[in-house]
C-alpha cells in the first residue's frame, strides 16, 4: 500500500518530524514502511507500507496519522464533512436490508445534476504522485475517500436504477456484469445491492456495469455501507476478485465511517456541480450495531498490564497516566473505574480490540517494544532430552563416520511410487491439493526420495555417492494417518576413490551390509540374522533385486531391507549404474537400548591363529559354516572369519575353496599344542560334516 | 595374485616333487617382493616369511622338513637351506652377514635386501594427493537445528516433538486462527485427501507450523513448560530459490506464573547472542499471529556488516530471524479443557518460532532453498 507523507501531514498540523523519522517510528510500532521514497521538492516522499491483516484501520492516511499522533503526542486533525444544504425530497430514497445478517449498515444519498468531469485539486495532485489512474470526479472520489479514511464506498448512476435499493443475496444463477467487465454467475452466498428488478453490484466487491458512472450521469446514488466480513470474503474467494473494496471489508471496515465516507464523497463530487437531495438515508441493522459500534467495553487492570508486560527499561512497569494516554490517542474512552482499573470504550474502527490483551498489547506497541527491558525468567526445572535423541545421534554419527552424507528428501511422492513402496497395499496417503502429480502422495518409504537424489547426483556427474536420510514414512490411509521414523542409505560408484597408488574398488553390497551390522550393533540385541526370499514370495520388497538383497532381523523383528536396486526400478529412472539401497525401521531399531560398552580384560597369553582351507558346494553358506563352527563351543575360540573365497572363474565348478581364519586365546594360560590340535581336529570334523573337503590334510596344520 | 599361497601337497620325495614344491615357494616370495613398495610392507614381509613363531619359513619347516623321513632329509633340508637364504637374502640381509661375515652392504650390492626398486621407491612424491577417508557430511540443516536446540536447551529448555500429519485442530483452532483465516485455505496448507466427511477440527493436514506440539505438550503437562520443538513442516508453496513447500523450524514456549513480555525480550536477546556472537543486537517490532498477543518480529543487527549496511541486509543493517510474542489468553482457554492449570489470569508465557532454512542460508550463504533438499553431494559436502 502506498502512502504519502503530504497527505498525513494533512492531518497533522504539529509534527515536526522528518519523514524518514516517522517511517521509522511508524515502523517500530507495528505499522511497517517497507521503503521511503523521496518525491522531490515541496512532494514529500512515498511510503511503501506493509500492514499486517489485522490492522485494516491503518490502511489508508487517515489511519495512520492517528497513530503518528499517538506515538508523538499530538493533535490529529477532524475531517471536514460538512456538506452544503440538502434540496428537499418529495420522500427520501427507498433502502431496505434484507439480508440483515451479511449487512449491517446501508447509507444512501441522492445527488442531482451532477457534473461528471475530470477530477482537479488535491485528487489529481495526490493520484499523480501515487501513480493511480484517474477516471472521473465521481469514481476518483469514491477511490480517494478509501485511500483517505479507508472506507470504500460507490456510486451508482441513479437514472438506471428501477425502484429502491434492496441489500439481498443473490438469487442462485443470477447474473450480473460487473465493472471489470466480466458477467459473473451468483449463488444465494453472494450479497448484492439491487434495485426492486436486479442485482446492481457485488456488495463489497465491486460496482456493476450497467448503473456505472458515464459521462453521461446526471444523478448519482452515493452508497457508504458496511458488510459482514465473511460475506464479503466468501464472494472474493468465490468469484476470485480481490479489490480494495473486499479487500478492506473482509477485514473489518469502520461502521461508524459511513455517513463520514458518503459526506466526503459527495463534497468531491459536487465540487463541480450539483446538489444533494433529501437526507442522508441510513438503515442500520440493531443486531450488527451491537456486535461492531455499539460492542460492550472492556475492563483493564493496571495489574495485568505489568503481569504480562514486565519492566520497562528504566527498571518500572508502565503507569497509569502513559497507559492512559496511549490509549486515548487511539480512540479508546478510557474510564477510571477502580484505583487500578479503567473501563475502556472500544474505538468503532477498531475491531481487533475485543479483549484486555489486546489493550496490553496496544500499550506495549506504542511504548515501543524496544524500550522494554530484557530480563531473564527464574528458571528451577529439569531439561529432558526426546527418549530417543542419544539413538539418533548414536545412528548419525556411525554413519557419517563411515563416509554417508544426510540428505533431506522430499516429504511426497508420486501416486506410482507410493504403491511400489509402501508397505502395505492400500496404506498409502493421497493429498488433497498436491503441488503436482509427481507429488501427489506423503512418502511411504525413503527410498523413493534416496533414488532421486541419487539420480540428480548421477545426472551431473556426481557418480561416487553414499547418502542417508532420516525421516518419517507416512501410512494408514486418509482416515488415520501413520507416521513412523525411517532410516534409508543409498549408495553406488566405488568403495575405494581412485588414486594412483591405491587399489580402487566398487561399492558392493557387502559395504551395505556392513553398515546395517555396524548400525544395529549400536544396540543391545540377543540374535541378530539376515536371510532372503525369492521373489516369487513376495517377502522381499519389490525394489530390490532378487537374489542381491538380503532382511535384516534383530530378536525376530524385521529392522529392514537392502541391497542392490532392481533392474526395473534402476531402468526406469536411467541410473547408468548400479545401485544399493536399504530401508530401516526405527521404530523397532529404537525399541532397542544402546549398547553401553563394557570391557572385556585383555589377555596376557599369546593369540594363535590357524588357517583351513577347504571347498564347498556352492549350496553351503558362510551362515551354516559359521553356525557350525560356533555349536562347537570353544570358548577359547575367539574369532572365526572368512579370508578369502576362490572360485574358477574359467569353469563354474558349483564349489568353491574357502580359507578360514580362527584365531585362538585364553585368558589364563598359553594354549597347548595338544588343545590346539584337538580344536582343528573338530572344526575339520565340522567342517566334513557340511561336506568341504580340506585342501590341505590335517597332519599340516 | 594370491593363488599361489597356497600349500602344494607332497606326495613323495623325488627331485622332481621337491624341485616344484620349492620353486612353489620361491614364486611366492616374489610375487611378495613385487608387490611390496614401502619399508613397511617390507618389513610386514619379513615377518611373514621368517617370523620366529608362524613365519612362513618356520611353517614350511614344521609342515615338509620335519615330517620328511629320515632317508630323505637331506635333500629336502638341501633345498630348504637354499630357499632360507634366498628369503634372508631379500628380507633380512643382517642375518646373513651375521651368519656369514659378508658385510650387509655388500649384500645390498649385490641386490640383497632394499632391491633397486625399492631404493628408488624411498624417495616418494610427498606431493601427490593423499589418499582421503570418505568423510559422511552433516546437513546443514540438521547442523543449524542442532545448534539453535542446544542454545535453548542451555537455558533450560527440554526438546519436544509431533506429528507431521496434524488436524486442523491442532495447527488452526486451538491456536486461535479463526476459521476462515486464510492460512486455512488449501492455496496455503496442503491437507490430506478425503477428509470432507470430517468435521472440520478432525480433518488432516500437513502441519503449517511446529506450534501445534505447543498445544500437545500444554495438554499433556501442567506449567511449568519450557520446551524447544524442532520439526518439519510444509506450505503448500510452489518452490523457486526462496521458497519450499517443504521448510524447518524451532519453535519455543516458556510457561510459568509471572513470565512476561520483557522476559521474551531478554530470552531472544541472550539466545541470539549465542547463536550468533555476543556483539549482535536484536530488535523488536509489533507483528500479528493469531497465538500470540502482543505479538513481534525480531530482527538481528547484520552478522556480516554488524550492523554498518551491506548487501546481504539490504543496507538496512538488520536482518528478519523470527516472530514471537506472549501467548495469547485464548490458547490458554483452548488448552484449559484438559490442564486446568492453564488459567490466563494466573500463568502467561512466551512462545517464538524461526526458519531453520533461513538461518541456514544467511549463515552459509546458500542462495538457493532448493539446495537444502535436492541431496546434491556437490553442494553438501562444503560442509564437511
Amino acid at each position: 500500500m502506498k502512502i504519502l507523507s503530504a497527505w498525513l501531514r494533512s492531518y497533522l498540523p504539529d509534527i515536526e518530524i522528518s519523514d524518514r523519522q516517522l517511517a521509522d517510528d511508524l515502523t517500530l510500532r507495528g505499522i511497517a514502511v517497507e521503503g521511503v521514497f523521496d518525491l522531490g521538492p515541496g512532494n514529500g516522499s512515498l511510503f511503501e507500507m506493509d500492514i499486517t491483516t489485522n490492522r485494516v484501520d491503518a490502511m489508508n492516511h487517515y489511519g495512520i496519522a492517528r497513530e503518528a499522533a499517538a506515538i508523538y503526542d499530538i493533535p490529529l486533525a477532524p475531517l471536514d464533512a460538512s456538506l452544503p444544504a440538502a434540496k428537499p425530497a418529495r420522500q427520501s430514497f427507498p433502502v431496505r436490508i434484507e439480508a440483515k445478517d451479511l449487512c449491517g449498515r446501508f447509507t444512501a444519498r441522492v445527488l442531482r445534476n451532477v457534473n461528471i468531469a475530470p477530477s482537479s485539486g488535491d485528487v489529481t495532485q495526490r493520484f499523480a504522485l501515487l501513480e493511480q489512474k484517474v477516471i472521473s470526479n465521481a469514481v476518483d472520489a469514491t477511490n480517494f475517500v478509501t485511500m483517505a479514511i479507508g472506507h470504500p464506498t460507490h456510486a451508482f448512476d441513479l437514472d438506471k436504477l428501477e425502484g429502491g435499493i434492496v441489500v439481498r443475496r443473490a438469487r442462485s444463477g443470477e447474473r450480473l456484469k460487473l465493472l471489470d467487465g466480466t458477467e459473473r454467475t451468483l449463488t444465494i452466498e453472494d450479497l448484492v445491492v439491487a434495485d426492486e428488478k436486479k442485482a446492481l453490484a457485488l456488495a463489497g466487491v465491486m460496482g456493476g456495469w450497467d448503473t456505472m458512472i458515464t459521462p453521461e450521469t446526471k444523478n448519482i446514488l452515493v452508497e457508504a455501507a458496511w458488510f459482514d466480513p465473511a460475506a464479503v470474503r466468501r464472494s472474493s474467494r468465490r468469484h476470485g476478485l480481490h479489490t480494495d473494496a473486499s479487500h478492506r471489508f473482509e477485514r473489518g471496515a469502520d461502521f461508524a465511517a459511513a455517513p463520514i465516507a458518503s459526506a466526503l464523497v459527495s463534497r468531491l463530487i459536487l465540487a463541480a456541480g450539483g446538489e444533494i437531495e433529501g437526507e442522508l438515508i441510513d438503515v442500520i441493522v440493531p443486531e450488527m450495531a451491537a456486535r461492531t459500534i455499539q460492542r460492550p467495553a472492556i475492563s483493564l487492570h493496571l495489574r495485568e498490564v505489568a503481569r504480562i508486560l514486565g519492566k520497562t527499561a528504566n527498571g518500572h512497569a508502565i503507569d497509569a497516566p502513559t497507559v492512559e494516554r496511549y490509549l486515548t490517542a487511539l480512540g479508546v474512552g478510557m474510564q477510571k473505574a477502580a484505583a487500578e482499573m479503567y473501563v475502556a470504550a472500544l474505538p468503532s474502527w477498531r475491531l481487533d480490540l475485543e479483549h484486555e490483551i489486546d489493550l496490553i498489547e496496544e500499550i506495549a506497541r506504542l511504548h515501543g517494544y524496544n524500550r522494554f527491558a530484557n530480563t531473564l525468567p527464574p528458571f528451577a526445572g529439569s531439561v529432558t532430552e526426546l527418549p530417543w535423541a542419544a539413538k539418533d545421534t548414536a545412528l548419525r554419527r556411525t554413519l557419517r563416520a563411515a563416509g554417508y552424507t544426510e540428505a533431506i528428501g522430499s516429504t511426497f511422492c508420486s501416486a506410482t511410487e507410493a504403491v511400489t513402496f509402501a508397505q502395505q497395499p492400500n496404506s498409502w496417503v493421497p493429498l488433497g491439493n498436491p503441488l503436482s502429480e509427481e507429488v501427489g502422495c506423503l512418502r511411504p518409504s525413503l527410498v523413493p526420495g534416496m533414488l532421486s537424489m541419487l539420480a540428480h547426483n548421477l545426472n551431473r556427474e556426481v557418480d561416487d555417492l553414499r547418502l542417508f536420510e532420516m525421516g518419517t514414512i507416512f501410512s494408514g490411509g486418509t482416515e488415520r494417518v501413520q507416521e513412523r521414523p525411517s532410516l534409508v542409505v543409498g549408495a553406488t560408484g566405488t568403495a575405494i576413490a581412485p588414486h594412483p597408488l591405491a587399489t580402487m574398488r566398487d561399492y558392493s553390497f557387502y559395504d551395505l551390509k556392513g553398515i546395517a551390522e555396524e548400525l544395529l550393533a549400536r544396540f543391545v540385541t540377543k540374535s541378530i540374522y539376515f536371510d532372503t526370499f525369492p521373489a516369487s514370495t513376495g517377502l522381499m520388497p519389490s525394489w530390490l533385486h532378487s537374489g542381491r538383497a538380503a532382511r535384516m532381523v534383530a530378536d525376530g523383528e524385521t529392522i529392514g531391507f537392502f541391497g542392490e536396486l532392481a533392474a526395473p526400478e534402476s531402468q526406469s529412472r536411467k541410473l547408468r549404474q548400479t545401485v544399493f539401497v536399504g530401508e530401516f525401521d526405527l521404530e523397532r531399531l529404537f525399541r532397542r537400548s544402546l549398547r553401553a560398552p563394557i570391557v572385556r580384560e585383555l589377555s596376557r597369553f599369546p593369540a594363535v591363529v590357524r588357517d583351513f582351507s577347504f571347498t564347498f558346494s556352492d549350496a553351503i553358506r558362510w551362515q551354516q559354516i559359521a553356525d557350525a563352527l560356533t555349536l562347537l563351543a570353544i570358548p577359547e575360540m575367539r574369532s572365526v572369519e572368512p579370508r578369502e573365497i576362490f572360485r574358477d572363474k574359467k569353469e563354474a565348478s558349483g564349489q568353491y575353496a574357502l580359507l578360514l581364519r580362527a584365531v585362538f586365546q585364553a585368558q589364563d594360560r598359553t594354549l597347548r599344542l595338544e588343545e590346539l590340535h584337538d580344536w582343528a581336529r573338530r572344526i575339520f570334523a565340522a567342517l566334513m560334516e557340511l561336506g568341504g573337503q580340506p585342501r590341505f590334510p590335517l597332519e599340516l596344520l | 595374485m594370491t593363488n599361489q599361497d597356497t600349500w602344494p601337497e607332497l606326495p613323495g620325495y623325488t627331485d622332481d616333487i621337491l624341485n616344484k614344491v620349492f620353486s612353489h615357494f620361491q614364486q611366492w616370495l616374489n610375487a611378495d617382493l613385487e608387490g611390496v613398495e614401502t619399508e613397511d610392507g617390507r618389513e610386514h614381509l619379513r615377518i611373514k616369511w621368517l617370523g620366529r613363531k608362524s613365519g612362513l619359513l618356520k611353517q614350511i619347516n614344521d609342515t615338509y622338513v620335519q615330517k620328511t623321513p629320515p632317508e630323505f632329509k637331506k635333500n629336502v633340508g638341501h633345498r630348504f637351506n637354499a630357499f632360507r637364504q634366498s628369503v634372508e637374502f631379500e628380507l633380512d640381509p643382517k642375518k646373513i652377514s651375521k651368519r656369514t661375515g659378508i658385510a650387509v652392504e655388500t649384500l645390498e650390492q649385490l641386490g640383497g635386501g632394499q632391491s633397486k626398486k625399492v631404493v628408488e621407491k624411498s624417495v616418494i612424491d610427498i606431493t601427490l594427493p593423499g589418499i582421503r577417508p570418505a568423510l559422511g557430511v552433516e546437513h546443514p540443516l540438521i547442523r543449524t537445528m542442532q545448534e539453535i536446540v542446544r542454545v535453548f536447551e542451555h537455558m533450560g529448555y527440554s526438546v519436544g516433538v509431533g506429528p507431521e500429519v496434524e488436524t486442523d485442530y491442532y495447527n488452526f483452532e486451538a491456536l486461535n486462527f479463526p476459521p476462515d483465516h486464510p492460512a486455512r485455505d488449501t492455496q496455503d496448507t496442503l491437507v490430506v485427501a478425503h477428509q470432507e466427511h470430517k468435521p472440520l477440527r478432525d480433518r488432516l493436514l500437513l502441519r503449517t507450523h511446529t506450534s501445534p506440539v505447543q498445544i500437545r505438550t500444554m495438554e499433556r503437562q501442567p506449567p511449568p513448560v519450557r520446551i524447544v520443538i524442532p520439526g518439519k513442516v510444509h506450505r503448500n508453496d510452489a518452490a523457486d530459490a526462496t521458497h519450499s513447500p517443504i521448510f524447518h523450524q524451532v519453535e519455543g514456549l516458556c510457561v510459568d506464573e509471572n513470565i512476561t513480555f520483557s522476559d521474551l525480550k531478554g530470552t531472544l536477546d541472550h539466545a541470539m547472542k549465542e547463536l550468533f556472537g555476543s556483539s549482535v543486537r536484536t530488535r523488536f517490532f509489533p507483528s500479528f499471529f493469531p497465538f500470540t498477543e502482543p505479538s513481534a518480529d525480531v530482527q538481528i543487527s547484520c552478522i556480516f556488516c554488524g550492523g554498518k549496511g551491506c548487501r546481504k541486509c539490504k543496507h538496512s543493517g538488520w536482518i528478519e530471524l523470527l516472530g514471537c510474542g506472549m501467548v495469547n489468553p485464548a490458547v490458554f482457554e483452548f488448552v484449559r479443557g484438559k490442564q486446568p492449570a492453564y488459567d490466563p489470569k494466573k500463568i502467561s508465557g512466551f512462545a517464538f518460532g524461526m526458519g531453520v532454512d533461513r538461518i541456514a542460508m544467511m549463515k552459509y550463504g546458500i542462495s538457493d532453498i532448493g539446495l537444502l533438499y535436492s541431496g546434491d553431494m556437490r553442494f553438501l559436502e562444503q560442509f564437511a
